[in-house]
């Protein structure tokens, strides 16, 4: 007897309809998974889904906090979006927004008295250097010694984490907190201003449009954008063409690690105004923002829509959480099952199955 | 039944056996017989279609006429399982082995006869199959941990532990260092003695005529003769296998060369896996001429234009072009100074899933006009592309479709239009019109011509000798790394070249280059 045997061929090519529609398909295919787990918990799934949406964008007060929490998810989903269009597969950004915030909340201990047009930029900066720092050692240790970044730049967020719990613990913690691991409340001048009635830190939201904006031009009209698309597509022919490899391997890192640190400066001083332990300052926004560049095909511009949609469903989630008592790693699992499906439906845009019997 | 089979009925009979594919017959009516006990050579040049006549016969492929006979009874073979059912067994050019998988892991893998994987009976008996034909091979080494020799050892156990009788070796000695050859030949021999048959599959005469009991020499698509090896020569073999086939005429207009552009000294470079494939190589190619490399692949061929392109660390000698040393130069050094290179692999000089334009602008991107600044001229760009597109007649719908959507002959035009368009003083091109059909070919021929007459320097490396002979102006014929002989192409002897390129017949090249 024969089993039926499922092949693989890759396709041909590719109809211009077909990524999309896999796309939606995809996210299809996840909200039934998310679906079938709500049922198994004992949830009424259609409720569920409808909290979440009325959580993140069915309010005023919903669409703000969406707006807040796509902040740092931009920022750093348009770094990865460039980091892996030049093949570099940065999983370490979370811990790249943990050195920013350290950077940054280092910057206004040293320069407390500073005014805040000057105080407010040195953090910005030193957020992104610190990320970029951080980001620059798993891209050392690729093009010295071929060490996988993908596991370097992961352990290294361990390590931040890390760091973190060590500063709010013991040297850098507050005079004032009661004991609490954490630092005292930043000077007014290292305080991000906010738009009145949230905590939209607007600038940091501006800089975060910005760089999206900024690193679609790279991408599209510069030679190094053509370089790391080069690298990136076909390592192989970027050597024959004489491009430098570990120039764009650096380059992408530090600026993805870069924007991430910045994400973390503006989670401490547009947020808390202290350095917390690290779960209080993101709740994966470093891993999160991954799915967030790949929803987004790696385009920079699009990875604000698709920032903005998780963002939502990062405040649905808590709002379920506390609505219809969820465990609270139930909005991670939701992240798990959309990357799954996404990154398993770019399969399908370059090959098809076919039965054979 | 068996015992009522005449002594000589083949056991494994092939007739007439077409196999086409689009734009390319690989068999056009071949004939193979295949005696029981015996080492069978199957020889030819590359795309002689020897490897698909083999694939038909493990059911890799359908022929689309002809049959298959064992031992007498029409067989059909459906896929390379029905052939493994049949007792065939084949073992590919490239090793299909599980990295950091055990070799007792990788002899079992895919059979569900074991609950354990693999269990101890398992393990005895691929230890008594490799004593038996003195393969020594440790069950649980993992394959990563295994020389070439080794892993085709493993291949071989594999084949046999499925109870492969008839064994089809595509190319086995190919990665083997003459030690490992002369064990594989000792292998090979001992387990004719117990009954098993092999075909391989070469181009080496050498080989033919040191491990084969009888030989069948396939020439495009079609089996030439079929000789006892002992009572024939390396020489007739060699006449067997180019044939004494007319050369296309081209039209050639005569090109007085000019002064040297490519000078190699003493070069050696060394393999991917370390081992040396281009030693103390010297040549020279001057403008105005097409200087042919002619040799079977994997001579070196490949690391020689890679280490010109600055692709692959020298090892020592020098390269000049234009009397500049560029031994050391960067990739990018090197296309400044004038050298485009088409490379035998085209994909490692094009980005499939990128736009006809931006292939386009992968050597110029960094200099003016294109690279202006930090930033590319788009609208140059398009205006750049667009002319390539009409002056080399690329068919494509626009300058935006991704170049992996051509046609091979428009994506092999496209590779050519770019590396001409740079005015190069050195042309490298490896195999310009593999896969190509003989309209496509024409085209690219032509424009190698025109080449020439321009008064660029052209290093033309190809498999298909045919080719080599109709184009150059003098060619070298290459062997493990080494020029055999050069000569006029006009003076050139068939059977002298087949000599060379089987290693042989060496010239004594160093007196020809001095003059």
């Amino acid at each position: 007897m024969r089993i039926p045997r499922i092949r693989i061929e890759k396709r041909l090519s590719t109809p211009r309809w077909l990524p999309v529609a896999s796309l939606i398909v995809a996210l299809a295919l996840a909200m039934l998974t998310i679906a079938v787990i709500f049922y198994v918990l004992g949830v009424n799934p259609i409720v569920a889904f409808q909290r979440i949406f009325r959580g993140g964008f069915g309010s005023a007060f919903g669409l703000r906090e969406t707006v807040t929490k796509s902040i740092p998810l931009i920022l750093i989903g348009v770094g990865l979006a460039l980091a892996f269009k030049g093949r570099m597969y940065n999983i370490g950004a979370e811990g790249q927004l943990l050195v920013g915030a350290i950077f940054a909340t280092g910057m206004q201990r040293f320069f407390p008295t500073w005014p805040a047009f000057l105080l407010l930029p040195a953090m910005f900066f030193a957020g992104f250097l610190g990320g970029a720092l951080w980001a620059i050692i798993p891209a050392l240790l690729k093009t010295r010694f071929r060490m996988d970044e993908v596991l370097t730049s992961l352990m290294l967020v361990y390590v931040a984490n890390e760091a973190v719990k060590y500063l709010v613990y013991g040297p850098w913690r507050g005079t004032d907190t009661r004991g609490f691991p954490i630092t005292d409340e930043f000077p007014a001048a290292a305080q991000i201003p906010s738009l009145v009635g949230s905590r939209i830190h607007y600038p940091t939201l501006i800089l975060a449009i910005l760089f999206a904006v900024l690193v679609y031009f790279l991408l599209a009209r510069t030679k190094l954008g053509y370089e790391i698309r080069v690298t990136g597509e076909n390592p192989a022919a970027a050597h024959y063409a004489g491009m430098d490899y570990q120039k764009v391997a650096l380059l992408v890192m530090v600026i993805s690690g870069g924007l991430a640190g910045l994400a973390g400066m503006g989670e401490v001083a547009g947020i808390h105004y202290r350095l917390r332990p690290p779960e209080a300052i993101s709740p994966g926004y470093g891993f999160t923002a991954i799915i967030v560049a790949w929803l987004a095909r790696l385009n920079p511009l699009a990875a604000i829509l698709s920032a903005f949609l998780f963002g939502g469903l990062l405040v649905g989630g808590d709002a379920i959480q506390i609505a219809l008592n969820l465990p609270a790693a139930t909005v991670q699992l939701f992240n798990g099952v959309i990357l799954l499906f996404v990154i398993a439906a770019e399969l399908f845009n370059q090959y098809r199955l076919r039965l054979e019997v | 039944m068996t015992s009522a089979l005449a002594e000589d009925t083949p056991t494994v009979v092939l007739r007439g056996i077409v196999k086409r594919f689009p734009g390319v017959t690989a068999n056009d009516g071949a004939n193979l017989e295949v005696r029981k006990g015996e080492i069978h050579a199957l020889l030819g040049e590359n795309g002689a279609g020897k490897t698909s006549l083999m694939n038909v016969l493990y059911g890799i492929y359908h022929p689309d006429e002809g049959g298959i006979w064992l031992d007498g009874q029409p067989v059909t073979i459906h896929s390379p399982q029905d052939a493994i059912r049949l007792g065939i067994g084949m073992i590919h050019q490239q090793f299909r082995l599980v990295q950091n998988h055990s070799v007792a892991e990788n002899v079992v893998l895919g059979l569900r006869e074991a609950l354990l994987f693999p269990d101890q009976k398992a393990r005895a008996q691929i230890l008594e199959l490799s004593k038996k034909y003195g393969m020594k091979v440790d069950p649980d080494a993992r394959i990563w941990q295994l020389s070439a020799g080794e892993q085709q050892r493993v291949e071989i156990l594999k084949a046999l532990y499925r109870g492969a009788k008839i064994l089809i070796m595509d190319e086995p000695t190919s990665m083997l260092t003459p030690g490992e050859t002369d064990e594989l030949l000792h292998v090979l021999r001992r387990m004719t003695a117990e009954g098993y048959t092999v075909i391989f599959i070469t181009h080496k005469l050498e080989e033919v005529i040191a491990a084969s009991d009888r030989v069948t020499v396939m020439r495009r698509g079609k089996s030439i003769a079929t000789l006892e090896t002992a009572q024939t020569t390396q020489r007739e073999l060699a006449r067997l296998m180019v044939g004494r086939d007319v050369l296309f005429r081209l039209d050639k207009q005569p090109v007085e060369a000019g002064a040297p552009v490519l000078e190699i000294k003493g070069l050696h470079v060394v393999s991917d896996k370390g081992l040396p494939a281009v030693v103390d190589l010297g040549l020279e190619v001057r403008a105005g001429e097409i200087f042919g490399i002619a040799g079977v692949s994997g001579n070196g061929q490949r690391e020689l234009v890679e280490a010109i392109a600055g692709l692959r660390p020298i090892s020592g000698g020098r390269i000049l072009v234009n009397s500049k040393d560029v031994t050391h130069a960067s990739p990018r050094a090197r296309i400044e100074h004038g050298i485009g290179f088409v490379p035998g692999e085209r994909w490692m000089a094009l980005i499939p899933g990128m736009s006809i334009a931006d292939n386009m602008i992968l050597k110029n991107y960094a200099r003016p006009p294109i690279g202006n600044g930090l930033f590319l001229d788009q609208e140059l760009i398009g205006a750049y592309t667009d002319g390539l597109i009409e002056a080399y007649a690329i068919a494509t719908p626009d300058r935006h479709t991704p170049i992996k959507r051509l046609s091979g002959g428009n994506i092999q035009r496209a590779l050519l239009a770019r590396e001409l368009s740079g005015k190069p003083a050195l042309l490298i091109v490896a195999q310009p019109t593999s896969g190509l059909d003989v309209g496509a070919t024409e085209t690219i021929w032509q424009l190698l011509l025109a080449e020439r007459e321009r008064g660029t320097a052209v290093l033309l490396i190809s498999d298909d000798l045919k080719e080599t002979l109709s184009l150059s102006d003098r060619t070298a014929v290459i062997f493990e790394g080494q020029i055999m002989g050069q000569f006029a192409t006009e003076e050139a002897d068939l059977e002298q070249i087949s000599l060379m390129m089987a290693g042989a017949l060496r010239a004594d090249v160093r007196l020809e280059i001095r003059n």
